[in-house]
């Protein structure tokens, strides 16, 4: 469900309805209904990042420390965050031009478009990785060509980046065609008329416009790609210090029986989350007010 | 500035919106263009302005061919229905728009556009307003400011899209009277588009009566009223009850509800209807009554209002069920195939 959406469907369920025994349900379904979902988020979502932090300060700060400054470690971090420094720049420009593109003009093959743009979501990322790995791997398709020219991109960064870019395509677009497509034309076309250039209209109409859900899907691509595993785990070939992303590495430690030091890694990551969960509930309580003011 | 738009034709898929449409605006007039939903007058509107473009014909703006111009270099203004105003612009920022876009040779400074900007808000009487936001006003003053905004420009000619479309009614009344007194002290060429026929003869000097993408007549609005020159545009104009002349290959005839009366007694050019309301309004009475049972379904029973002095109408009695004789005092006849494509319409 795209975030707009959200948005007016909370903005919809007015709270008097709450208050008026005539139109509430009778209060045991509703504490009920409350506490099932409290004891399932409790034992599926929080009990697990509870885990995490717990063990990773299992043997104390300095291991904790150590595991997370480590050379290894920090050669993750680093691939990590150039992996994503690269794909959500990308994917930023490329889903706000689709989304232009669909909202506001009519083109044959529009529908096959958006269909495409879907298709990261529908497609395991596993199959991702291999779809790179059949194109630009040594017996691949442009794979002669690539070794003639002393290019590396299987087992090297720039596969770990296509791997991510591919993955984290439908954020951003999808985010913003359905909000484009509510707003039309009208402002845009009010601005031509005025004179504005093209870029103009873009930059002091259609952007500002845009510029929350346009955020919003940004911090959904960025968590995305630094925590992609399946696409980027076959494309690295796995080479310590040099083609490990942080989820990697995390599966490395762990799989040599170094817990600790894994879930000091994974608490990383875990941090990343709460911090993008932060991030979006102010942007949606930003997008919020935006629209209470246009309502009021 | 005059425009004249020449032979515009325009066809959405299989809909045709403009039937070779030709039309002069001579310069300083305010002309409005009148007619049902879906019969091509935003579209003509929009061709106009350089929104959207004919399939064939030309545009001229003051004799030169603007056909190719494209929308930003027309130098028009236009105004939509919903406004169309910037939401995160101040009104200040919202009317000075088209002067800070302009290209850099051309721009005035910021010290003029700050005066030509109050100058246009005192115009619309929202100088107050400057700093708000436009979620903050009424629809009425947002639509004023719309039009500031697109005067703001020095627009050639000024379009306005079914501008109170969105308003309540004692909001449009108002405001379609201030665009009136506007108009005949700025004297810009404009065009209007709108379905509201009492907006269109209140505000304009001339109506253009649009139906089916071409135009039905062209003419002041005593003149349309007086002398319609089809069927459609007696029936578009206000309420109108059908007659059938007895010399049927000549047409219709038409009558307006005061030019109705009503008979106990049958004669040879009455209808027999059966009265379904009377409402009292002061000096007169409006009854609306539906015709007696012919043969057919009874969505093919003509519906017929008859405006009646009171005096009249306590001498007949009235009461709902009571069956009465329709009969015109004055007929207006229209040629046969008029009539059919208008009561196509209705």
């Amino acid at each position: 469900m795209s975030f707009a959406s959200i948005v007016s469907a909370q903005e919809r369920t007015p709270a008097i309805f709450e208050t008026r025994a005539a139109t509430s349900e009778p209060a045991w379904a509703k504490w009920s209904l409350i506490a099932i979902s409290i004891a399932f988020f409790s034992l599926f979502l929080l009990l697990p990042l509870v885990v995490v932090f717990v063990e990773a300060f299992a043997k104390g700060w300095s291991l904790y420390k150590d595991a997370v400054t480590e050379a290894d470690a920090l050669s993750a971090i680093k691939l990590t965050l150039i992996a994503a420094a690269i794909s959500v720049p990308l994917n930023l420009v490329f889903g706000v031009a689709a989304a232009w593109a669909i909202a506001k003009f009519e083109f044959r093959g529009k529908q096959i478009l958006l269909t495409l743009i879907d298709l990261p979501f529908s497609v395991s990322p596993v199959i991702a990785g291999l779809i790179y790995v059949l194109l630009f791997g040594a017996h691949g398709w442009f794979g002669p060509w690539l070794k003639e020219h002393d290019l590396k991109i299987i087992f090297a960064v720039p596969g770990i980046v296509l791997a991510t870019m591919f993955v984290t395509v439908p954020f951003v677009a999808r985010e913003l065609i359905p909000l484009m497509q509510a707003q039309g034309r009208e402002e845009e076309e009010a601005a031509v008329v005025l004179g504005a250039s093209g870029w103009r209209v873009f930059w002091s109409v259609t952007l500002p416009n845009v510029k929350w859900a346009l955020l919003y899907g940004v911090i959904l691509t960025n968590a995305r790609a630094m925590g992609e595993f399946g696409a980027v785990s076959v494309v690295s070939g796995h080479i310590r210090g040099q083609t490990n992303t942080l989820p990697l590495h995390i599966e490395i430690l762990y799989n040599e029986y170094q817990f600790t030091a894994a879930f000091a890694v994974a608490s990383l990551l875990a941090m990343l989350a709460l911090v993008t969960l932060g991030a979006k509930s102010l942007i949606e309580w930003r997008q919020k007010s935006v629209l209470k003011e246009l309502q009021s | 500035m005059s425009i004249r738009v020449e032979n515009i034709s325009k066809q959405f898929g299989g809909f045709k919106a403009l039937d070779n449409v030709t039309l002069d605006v001579p310069s300083g007039e305010l002309v409005a263009l009148l007619g049902p939903s879906g019969c091509g007058k935003t579209t003509l509107l929009r061709i106009i302005a350089g929104l959207e473009n004919a399939d064939s014909g030309r545009v001229l703006l003051d004799g030169d061919d603007a056909s190719d111009t494209h929308v930003r270099e027309r130098q028009v203004g236009f105004v939509f229905q919903h406004y169309a105003l910037f939401k995160h612009m101040t009104v200040f920022e919202n009317v000075a728009f088209g002067l800070r876009a302009r290209p850099k040779k051309t721009r005035p400074s910021d010290a003029a556009i700050a005066q030509k900007v109050h100058q246009l808000l005192e115009l619309v009487q929202l100088d107050w307003a400057a700093n708000r936001f436009p979620a903050q006003l009424s629809g009425g003053q947002r639509q004023r400011i719309a039009l500031a905004r697109a005067l703001a420009v020095e627009p050639r000619v000024l379009l306005l899209d079914e501008p109170f479309g969105a308003l309540d009614a004692k909001v449009r009344k108002e405001l379609r009277r201030w665009l009136r007194r506007l108009h005949d002290e700025l004297h810009v060429t404009s065009v209007f588009v709108t379905h509201d026929q009492d907006e269109a003869v209140e505000v304009s000097d001339r109506i253009v009566l649009i139906n089916h993408g071409r135009i039905e007549q062209v003419g002041a609005p005593t003149e349309v009223y007086q002398k319609p020159a089809s069927a459609f545009v007696f029936d578009f104009l206000g309420a109108a009850n059908r007659f059938e002349i007895s010399d049927a290959a000549q047409g219709y005839g038409y009558a307006r509800p005061h030019e109705t009366e009503l008979a106990l007694s049958a004669g040879h050019d009455t209808v027999a209807v059966t009265v379904s309301r009377v409402q009292h309004r002061g000096a007169t009475a409006r009854i609306e009554a539906l015709e007696q049972a012919r043969s057919g379904p009874k969505s093919d029973h003509r519906y017929f209002e008859i405006e009646l002095p009171q005096v009249a109408v306590g001498s007949l009695d009235l009461f709902e069920g009571k069956v009465v004789h329709v009969r015109p005092t004055r007929l207006h006849v229209f040629d046969r195939q008029i009539a059919q494509s208008a009561s196509a319409v209705s």
